[in-house]
């Protein structure tokens, strides 16, 4: 283990935004309402280049959150030790403020799918989700965040609620929680029910960072809503909505916008934060 | 009814299968369409993936054959990790082995060229060899110097004209690609990798001197493989696309 010591050690309760090469000018000429930055970590494990270079000169201007997609924390089987290697070399050199990964799985026997893939609330699920996020807490000697998935469908063998299993990984791991607004909404849309009762039974008081995002809306074979998280839209008003109902009961917080697909240009992103720091200025602190 | 990883992987990569059983919409009813967002999401990630990585392949095939081509790929070599950025590195093989681009020979050369272009573009930096450094080695001791290469620099030897049909779907203007065949060397100032044509014998020279054979030797090696080997033109073109970094004695 070695000790984490950032140059900014907490996230301010801010907007943020996913950081993509192409803002990079804009960023750092004026980043607006914008105070910090999210980045995917295994966009940055080449050995060097512009990735580097770029991150370099952002992370001595704002907080970084490291948000890891590919280290399949609900896998069946161990932890790929490889990304377990990188992700600690990650956390060395850029020292990032906060890290996060998700309560999904990606990876099996050999084969990386580059998705979020569900998980069924049971038991096993339980022990080895808690036993991979300690192990990554252990390498990269520091405290993750769990982040609460967007659901398509469920497990019949499910014995858990999402917000309870989340809690009990969160007591047993003694990791963070990051709250996907949006997530919430997806999932209660398509698996039909109140997106605010999913909140109420949330631990917010382990809750360290939001996330909100776009969707894009479908129907299923039987006509029913069927919402799916691209991150490729601005964030819609409900969703809006579910956040000011959110941070009423937990306080301010980080918040995140996430636009990867078709992302838009500056301005257009940096207006979402800008809602996002008008959501939170409503909040008493 | 529980649903093995296994399971799930195998009908996400395979249409033709149903969707495990023991998933359901939330309301009893067996998911369908909603086991299909996964296996979409899956394969339009992976699909748009090897487009960014290969864009003249993308090109070269236009955007509707290539993913058709990516579809059936991802499913016979999906990712061994989460390093996106080199996912694909055996998709120019697969170019070579798939019978209905047999009349397309040189995809799997050109798609080299574009992996070694995505190599460099993520390779450690490093500081370029000063010129100068070669004009204050003692004259009589010239031949003896070994190099040392830029991680960011490759070569590629094809039987193609791998750096015209790069350059014709790359470069506004570019003449089309002549009937030859044509060495690559790959190489990075700051941060943008470029493609360079080497001149004739240039890979033999190249290659001895990467694996740290003498200017001497590399530079016969070269001239004995083709006689219009020029040891001028490729220390020059080696010089003024930084692929060196270290001379020594």
């Amino acid at each position: 283990m070695f000790d984490a010591h950032p140059r900014f050690p907490e996230l301010p309760n801010a907007p943020g935004v996913g950081y993509k090469p192409q803002h990079f000018q804009n960023i750092m000429e004026d980043a607006g309402s914008v105070e910090w930055f999210e980045v995917h970590a295994e966009n940055y494990m080449g050995a060097g280049g512009r990735p580097h270079a770029q991150m370099r000169m952002l992370s001595e201007k704002f907080p970084i959150s490291v948000h890891g997609v590919g280290l399949s924390i609900g896998g069946e089987g161990p932890l790929d030790p490889e990304h377990l290697g990188r992700l600690k070399h990650l956390c060395e050199w850029l020292q990032p403020t906060v890290f996060s990964e998700h309560l999904a799985w990606s990876s099996h026997e050999n084969a990386f799918l580059n998705d979020l893939l569900p998980l069924p609330y049971t038991k096993d699920t339980l022990t080895r989700v808690a036993d991979h996020i300690d192990q990554l807490q252990n390498t990269i000697g520091r405290q993750m965040m769990l982040e609460n998935p967007s659901s398509y469908l469920a497990f019949e063998e499910s014995t858990w609620s999402e917000p309870d299993f989340l809690r009990e990984v969160a007591n047993r791991s003694g990791c963070g929680l990051l709250l996907d607004v949006n997530n919430v909404f997806v999932s209660a849309t398509n698996l039909g029910y109140d997106p605010r009762d999913y909140i109420a039974a949330y631990p917010l008081d382990k809750v360290g960072e939001i996330h909100l995002g776009g969707h894009d809306e479908d129907e299923d074979e039987h006509g029913a809503t069927l919402l799916i998280d691209s991150h490729g839209k601005p964030v819609v008003d409900p969703v809006w909505a579910l956040l000011d109902h959110t941070l009423a009961l937990s306080g301010p917080r980080a918040i995140l916008i996430e636009w990867d697909n078709d992302v838009p240009d500056w301005a257009e992103l940096e207006s979402e934060a800008a809602r996002a720091a008008n959501a939170l200025s409503q909040v008493p602190a | 009814m529980t649903v093995t990883q296994s399971d799930f992987r195998n009908a996400v990569l395979n249409s033709d299968l149903p969707a495990p059983s023991g998933l359901t919409d939330g309301s009893g009813q067996v998911a369908g369409k909603r086991f299909d967002v996964y296996r979409n999401n899956v394969a339009v990630s992976l699909s748009e993936a090897l487009e960014t990585a290969f864009p003249v392949i993308a090109k070269l095939l236009g955007e509707e054959n290539l993913k058709g081509i990516s579809g059936l790929f991802l499913r016979q070599s999906p990712p061994e990790n989460p390093m996106m950025m080199h996912y694909g590195a055996a998709f120019p093989d697969f170019l070579r082995s798939f019978a209905p681009l047999a009349h397309l020979p040189y995809l799997g050369d050109v798609a080299e060229v574009e992996q070694a272009m995505r190599r460099s573009y993520h390779a450690a930096d490093s500081s370029p060899l000063e010129a100068d450094v070669l004009a204050h080695m003692p004259a009589d001791q010239i031949e003896n110097i070994k190099f040392e290469f830029a991680p960011s620099s490759e070569v590629l030897s094809s039987s193609w004209p791998i750096y015209d049909i790069w350059a014709f779907n790359m470069i506004d203007g570019a003449p089309k690609p002549r009937a030859e065949s044509q060495d690559v060397l790959v190489t990075r100032i700051d941060f943008d990798p470029e493609p360079h044509l080497l001149p004739p014998g240039g890979a033999v020279f190249v290659s001895a001197l990467r694996s740290h054979k003498t200017l001497g030797e590399a530079a016969e090696t070269a001239a004995n493989s083709d006689e219009n080997f020029d040891l001028g033109a490729c220390l020059t073109l080696l010089l003024s696309t930084q692929a060196l970094t270290t001379a020594t004695l």
